[in-house]
């Protein structure tokens, strides 16, 4: 994934800017659009020898390669690749393309924390009849369940984001503290480098919603549950209290660096190593290179840390699929494409642009896995990525109003990191507040 | 929302020449020629988008159950909103102690330069207006640069000198620290208003005060300030509008303090959120709505205040 594309991330995690509330208006006509829903793997291939022309919006760099790919096998398909803003901005171009009825792409980017507002209202396809249902075992299993909803399946995942913790081997050496394992054993180690330097905190928090869920996640945590508009939030189960008294003490004890990530502050103590770890996504390698050239040789990944001894459990932090709108006129040909680029040829010219990819082959690939990286002084790190992918704990769902939701994060949980509020009250604030939101908006929540 | 409304043309009209009604006829249309135009494009850049608002306002948009008709729902559930609330007594008490530090500053830097006692005035003029030129997103990114306590100024000044100073971005002081961007974005631009002002005044009124034998201060209390009442009471109003509309200062400065910058910091930024994060498109206009009729209401009262006090 690109540096572009995973800052993306961080700041609709961090401004939440889509909108989807025309969505609703939208329903129903779509429908019926020429070669509708009623597809089948078959017509795929027709539509792949009758040829025609697609738009894609995406902001994902690599596919621009996979695009002129495809289009020397495919003659006669003409692919017109649109960089239509980056997320929230293209999310918003899209709702009201859908609203309006015209101008819709056939392809779309949508990231996993979006995917189902997309998947609900039924503006993405259901993509099961054209045979991505057939496609189980492809995909590393965090990806593959982000895309589902209920029986449908609403996109191909691209990218991927399962978690590992990234540390500077340095501090860690000069301090003599060993590198975590567990979630304990990090608060162990964060007071020890602490201590030894007051200067050095083991990671920056300042309460960051994307963070927060996938370690609930991580630690078996279920504190979203989707049934169509059903919903229920329960943000006190027994992995968003485990997460919430581990994070308490660190908040407690002052160990964790006030910086907010992607700041200016944040890359400078990422090279000076007063910021220790980073327990992020996958897609962090590229971005350390780009933006912190300091810590050449310094940086090394390990595995997550387990929340019980001796686990392998990890979770997924980002990361984007490629759907059809429903409005779309030419979805077999899209899919087509969706194919091509998530689980055929493109996956490889993606990886190769830097991507870090979701299907299970290429993960697994003695090429991908042996691929030695200069910036962590020559480990190979996609050994310990790809591992994680592989153990992404099943069973997460997003909501289908997550993108508010997190918008609303640091109006809530946020406020534990900067007054006495503990962590466990943020966390029932951030319910409360995303269930009155939820039955709001005409859904079902916590009954 | 809070564009004080431009003049309505309506009276340059020509008056109806009541000689013959063929004539009339015809001239009417003339005048309507001149001012369609004006008429055309201010009914589509100023009323519709009201218009629209207040049509979006009694509205409301679910993601399930799609749009209905609510009538005054909305403003009734604006009234009883603790966040909407909070947000516009944050900007009142902005307005109440950033808007007085700035006006007064930028008054003393215009006396001053104005009294002619200053050396190299045109470069201070130009320096202390300078910062007006500066887009705002620009001026709050480099303040929140500098308010890092780790590795901003604050930082190293609390390094070099061994003080303590508090956190700028920490959510006691976060509104100061906005108070004082906005002060150093627009002194300049006050002090030149005032400064213009006070040029104009006819210097025949400072000789005869210095032929009665008047102090400068004396100067500046009898002649100065009663003379440029109006730019006072125009950079009042101003600053009222500026401060009710505070944007861009805390939207830039939320990503460096998430948690001290809610979703609801100031009514526009809650507007913003509900609007974009939310896709409470209605509610979102209805809230904009309050804040613009509030904003009218205030600026109108200190106007109807300013005037008297200057017949």
């Amino acid at each position: 994934m690109s540096i572009r594309t995973t800052r993306t991330l961080r700041a609709v995690a961090a401004t939440g800017v889509v909108a989807l509330g025309l969505a609703a208006c939208s329903g129903g006509g779509d429908s019926g659009s020429d070669s509708g829903s009623g597809g089948s793997a078959d017509d795929v291939a027709a539509a792949l020898e009758e040829g025609g022309s697609l738009t894609v919006w995406a902001w994902e760099p690599t596919l621009e390669q996979v695009v002129a790919d495809f289009e020397a096998e495919h003659p006669d398909v003409d692919v017109e690749l649109v960089n239509a803003g980056t997320g929230n901005d293209q999310y918003t171009a899209l709702q009201n393309a859908i609203a309006a009825g015209r101008g819709v792409p056939d392809v779309a980017q949508v990231e996993y924390y979006a995917l189902p507002q997309f998947a609900l209202s039924e503006s993405v396809a259901d993509l099961s009849a054209f045979g991505a249902d057939e496609l189980d075992g492809t995909f590393t299993p965090g990806p593959w369940s982000s895309v589902q909803q209920g029986e449908g399946v609403y996109g191909l995942p691209m990218d991927s984001g399962p978690m590992a913790l990234f540390y500077n081997e340095e501090v860690f050496a000069q301090h003599g503290v060993e590198v975590p394992t567990t979630w304990d054993g990090f608060v162990e180690a964060a007071r020890a480098l602490h201590a030894a330097d007051p200067n050095v905190y083991i990671t920056n928090d300042t309460g960051d919603a994307g963070f927060t869920t996938s370690l609930i996640w991580q630690a078996g945590g279920q504190p979203f549950q989707v049934d169509g508009t059903d919903v229920t939030v329960d943000l006190g189960d027994e992995g968003s209290t485990q997460f919430a008294e581990t994070w308490q003490t660190l908040i407690d004890e002052d160990l964790l660096a006030p910086v907010s990530s992607w700041s200016d502050e944040w890359y400078q103590g990422l090279g000076n190593g007063t910021i220790a770890t980073l327990a992020i996504g996958a897609w962090m390698p590229a971005n350390l290179e780009s933006g912190v050239p300091d810590g050449a040789g310094t940086w090394r990944v390990a595995p997550l840390p387990q929340w019980e001894e001796g686990a392998s459990a990890s979770a997924e932090n980002g990361g984007s699929a490629l759907s059809v709108p429903a409005a779309s006129e030419n979805q077999a040909l899209a899919y087509a494409f969706l194919e091509y680029a998530n689980a055929g040829d493109g996956v490889q010219t993606r990886v190769d642009g830097g991507a870090f990819p979701a299907t299970t082959a290429e993960l697994e690939s003695d090429e991908f896995q042996s691929y030695e990286s200069e910036y962590f002084g020559g480990q190979q790190i996609n050994e310990v990525l790809a591992e994680s992918a592989a153990n992404v704990v099943e069973g997460w769902e997003y909501l289908p109003f997550q993108v508010y939701a997190n918008s609303i994060f640091n109006d809530t949980v946020g406020q534990a990191y900067v007054s006495g509020t503990p962590l466990t009250q943020g966390l029932q604030d951030w319910q409360d507040a995303s269930v009155a939101y939820g039955q709001e908006q005409g859904f079902t929540v916590n009954e | 929302m809070t564009t004080t409304s431009p003049p309505v043309v309506v009276s340059d009209v020509p008056p109806v020449d009541s000689s013959r009604p063929t004539r009339r006829r015809r001239r009417s249309w003339i005048g309507w020629g001149f001012v369609g135009p004006f008429m055309a494009v201010f009914a589509l850049v100023f009323l519709a988008p009201i218009a629209y608002s207040i049509y979006l306002s009694l509205f409301r948009t679910q993601m399930v159950g799609g749009t209905q008709f609510v009538g005054f729902d909305n403003y009734a559930r604006a009234f009883s909103d603790p966040q909407f609330w909070s947000g516009v007594t944050r900007v009142g008490l902005f307005l109440l102690v950033q808007v007085p530090i700035m006006l007064g500053i930028a008054l003393l830097i215009a006396l001053a330069i104005d009294s002619g006692r200053l050396y190299g005035k045109n470069f201070f003029r130009i320096s202390i207006f300078l910062p007006y030129a500066v887009p705002a997103v620009v001026a709050t990114l480099m303040w929140g640069f500098m308010y890092g306590t780790r590795f901003g100024l604050v930082g190293n000044i609390n390094d070099a000198l061994g003080t303590s100073i508090p956190n700028p971005l920490s959510p006691d002081w976060v509104l100061l620290a906005i108070g004082n961007i906005v002060t150093w974005e627009f002194v300049g631009y006050n002090m030149l208003i005032f400064y213009s002002a006070l040029r104009v005044i006819p210097t025949s009124l400072y000789e005869a005060a210095e032929l009665d034998g008047a102090s400068q201060w004396q100067v500046v209390r009898a002649i100065k300030i009663p003379a440029i009442r109006g730019s006072l009471v125009i950079a009042t109003i101003f600053s009222i509008i500026g401060s009710f509309q505070l944007f861009n200062e805390p939207s830039i400065l939320q990503s460096l303090a998430p948690n001290a910058i809610t979703t609801y910091f100031t009514p526009n930024l809650y507007a913003y959120s509900l609007s974009f994060s939310g896709q409470q498109y209605n509610y979102s206009a209805t809230v904009a709505i309050i804040m613009g009729v509030l904003t009218m209401i205030v600026a109108y009262v200190v106007q109807l205040r300013g005037m008297r006090k200057e017949a």
